[in-house]
């Protein structure tokens, strides 16, 4: 029997406009959704427990909004959905500290996330927890095989590397060549009497502040040619102006 | 004075010149910096030793960098880098080994910069949607992406200290799958071109490896062909759900540059743009624009690139 962790992250729905109120992004009318490479994770942890039994637990930490993605998953079928409660800012070493806590006190065999939340794309936070755990870690996985033991395809340069996992470890999600599954009535009707298990944190001070955050700086306006002759323009601007080729 | 410490990017067993910018990057936050080999011979250090601005190089050797494994090298990096400011580029492999290596030292790690100015740096959040600037006190790791800062030069000449190392692997590696193609993974290309639904056809990638080749470039695509050609790879997509590529050149035929593609290039040097709606989004991020089916213009591009490239 293993016991699955899974970490799910809220994050604004991709197709959001990003916009910014003073020097910060405003998200209070952003639709906020599960981080798309999360999915992935926890369909690796649900596959995981039903090739040889086992408990799923989905841990994400934030303020109660983030309910929302914990209850989606456990319409998905996972077992347990656990809130570290925590709002505002923390840099990588804070949150890593607090989630590798939980997993630690957990009793966990393996850890499923997404290769990047689609906020930072910064990808530290499997690795990260790894290490604090001194556990090994694979990342950017795109296949996994549960026969006898944990088998993953990462890439490596040149082409993919087949690696053997031994547990405990963490492991980073990309999207590969899996299907998620979709919740059905009855996991939603399951999910929404379901008691998310809320827990308090005490994070380490952060080292990290953050300054402003802004639009990225507009780009200039390009160049733009009608008709397939014009391509012989381009390609000598790649050369004259770009300096490219 | 603030020590800062390079960790060299590595491509097919030779520094690359990422390792450059990653000194350049360095200069701007330290004045002491030391470039970090990690290597199964230390002759491949050599060449750092070059690199205008490094006050020393150390050849880190050990047998578990034949092969990557995160936990192995932060441990065995770890054990002979210096404390300071950790500097790797900002590739998959890499941005994971800085990950792990912030941990092992438990300070933060500060992913994908592309802006240093004083302790400010910048990252892009919302997949480049917005920048985000953050101030950092003490040491932290970060990872700087490609093609942002300009490569330090090679006409230095410090010293290489040769230091053995080791650490635990704790994966095993079972089989190295080659691509099947010589051409490179869009995550490793300086310059992409990529086809979307506007191809048609798979076959009609063709037309597009036609002029990779030409420019060594790699081959990438849009979700909407991936999920509608088999023949077409998810390791070739771009975007949300895809690759984050930075290459210096980006060329997108017959990609209408919806919001999740653009979150995978939209950082790329210059954006080349082909597509026969004049109102395709894609235009609106392109430095330079072809309104033209792909039918007409790859064969135009195509034969006068033979033309420049002799
Ligand atoms: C959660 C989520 C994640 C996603 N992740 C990704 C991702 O990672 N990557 C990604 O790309 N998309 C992603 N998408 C999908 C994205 O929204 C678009 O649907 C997709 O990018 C469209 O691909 P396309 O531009 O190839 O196709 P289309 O939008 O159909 O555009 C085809 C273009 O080709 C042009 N065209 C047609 N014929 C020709 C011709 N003969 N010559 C020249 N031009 C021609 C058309 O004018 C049109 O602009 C994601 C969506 C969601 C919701």
């Amino acid at each position: 029997m293993v016991n699955i962790a899974v970490l799910v992250k809220q994050v604004p729905d991709t197709n959001s406009k990003i916009q910014i109120a003073g020097d910060m992004v405003d998200l209070s009318t952003v639709k906020m959704d599960i981080s798309p490479y999360d999915e992935f994770a926890v369909e690796n942890a649900l596959q995981h427990k039903e090739s040889g039994g086992g408990t799923v637990t989905a841990i994400t930490l934030g303020g109660a909004g983030a309910d929302k993605v914990l209850k989606g998953v456990k319409a998905l079928g996972v077992d347990n959905i656990v809130r570290l409660d925590a709002d505002g800012y923390m840099d990588s070493n804070s949150l890593q500290s607090v989630l590798a806590e939980e997993i630690s006190s957990g009793g966990y065999d393996v850890v499923y996330c997404g290769k990047s939340a689609a906020d930072t794309g910064a990808g530290s936070t499997g690795p990260g927890i790894a290490e604090r755990l001194g556990w090994s870690s694979v990342s950017n996985v795109t296949e996994i095989s549960f026969d006898g033991g944990l088998t993953v395809t990462s890439p490596a340069e040149g082409g993919n590397a087949i690696i053997d996992v031994s547990l405990p470890a963490v492991v980073s999600c990309d999207k590969g060549s899996i299907k998620v599954r979709k919740s059905n009535v009855k996991g939603i009707m399951m999910a929404k009497r379901a008691q998310v298990d809320v827990k308090a944190v005490s994070p380490p001070a952060s080292s990290v502040t953050i300054v402003s955050q802004v639009m990225p700086p507009a780009k200039p306006a390009g160049k733009k040619f009608e008709g397939g002759d014009a391509a012989q323009t381009v390609a000598q601007l790649l050369r004259d102006e770009a300096n490219i080729i | 004075m603030t020590e800062t410490v390079v960790i060299a990017e590595l491509s097919k067993g030779k520094i690359s010149s990422t390792t450059n910018e990653l000194v350049t990057a360095a200069s701007k936050l330290g004045s002491n910096c030391t470039i970090v080999v990690p290597c199964t011979e230390s002759s491949v250090a050599n060449e750092a030793s070059n690199i205008a601005g490094a006050s020393k190089v150390i050849a880190a050797k050990s047998d578990v960098f034949a092969n990557y494994d995160a936990s192995a090298w932060a441990e065995a990096i770890d054990a002979v880098a210096p404390s300071g400011i950790i500097i790797t580029a900002a590739s998959a492999q890499s941005k994971d080994l800085a990950a792990r290596l912030a941990a092992r030292r438990s300070i933060s790690v500060i992913q994908d910069v592309i802006e240093i100015e004083g302790t400010t740096l910048s990252t892009p959040i919302y997949s480049g949607k917005a920048i985000q600037n953050v101030s950092v006190s003490g040491n932290t790791a970060i990872s700087v992406r490609a093609n942002v800062f300009a490569p330090a030069d090679n006409t230095g000449n410090c010293e290489v200290q040769v230091i053995d190392t080791t650490g635990n692997v704790a994966t095993a590696l079972k089989e190295m799958v080659q691509r099947a193609s010589q051409r490179l993974d869009v995550s490793e290309a300086n310059i992409i071109i990529s086809g979307g639904r506007g191809m048609g056809t798979p076959a009609n990638f063709s037309h597009l490896e036609e002029i990779a080749d030409k420019l060594g470039a790699a081959v990438g695509a849009s979700r909407a062909a991936v999920d509608t050609w088999d023949e077409i790879p998810h390791s070739m997509q771009v975007g949300q759900t895809g690759k984050t590529v930075n290459p210096n050149l980006y060329i997108a035929v017959g990609i209408s540059g919806a919001i999740q593609h653009l979150a995978g290039m939209r950082s790329s040097k210059y954006i080349v743009a082909i597509n026969k709606d004049a109102d395709a989004p894609i235009f609106q991020h392109a430095d330079y624009g072809i309104v033209a089916t792909w039918e007409d213009a790859l064969p135009v591009l195509s034969s006068s690139l033979s033309g420049l490239l002799g």
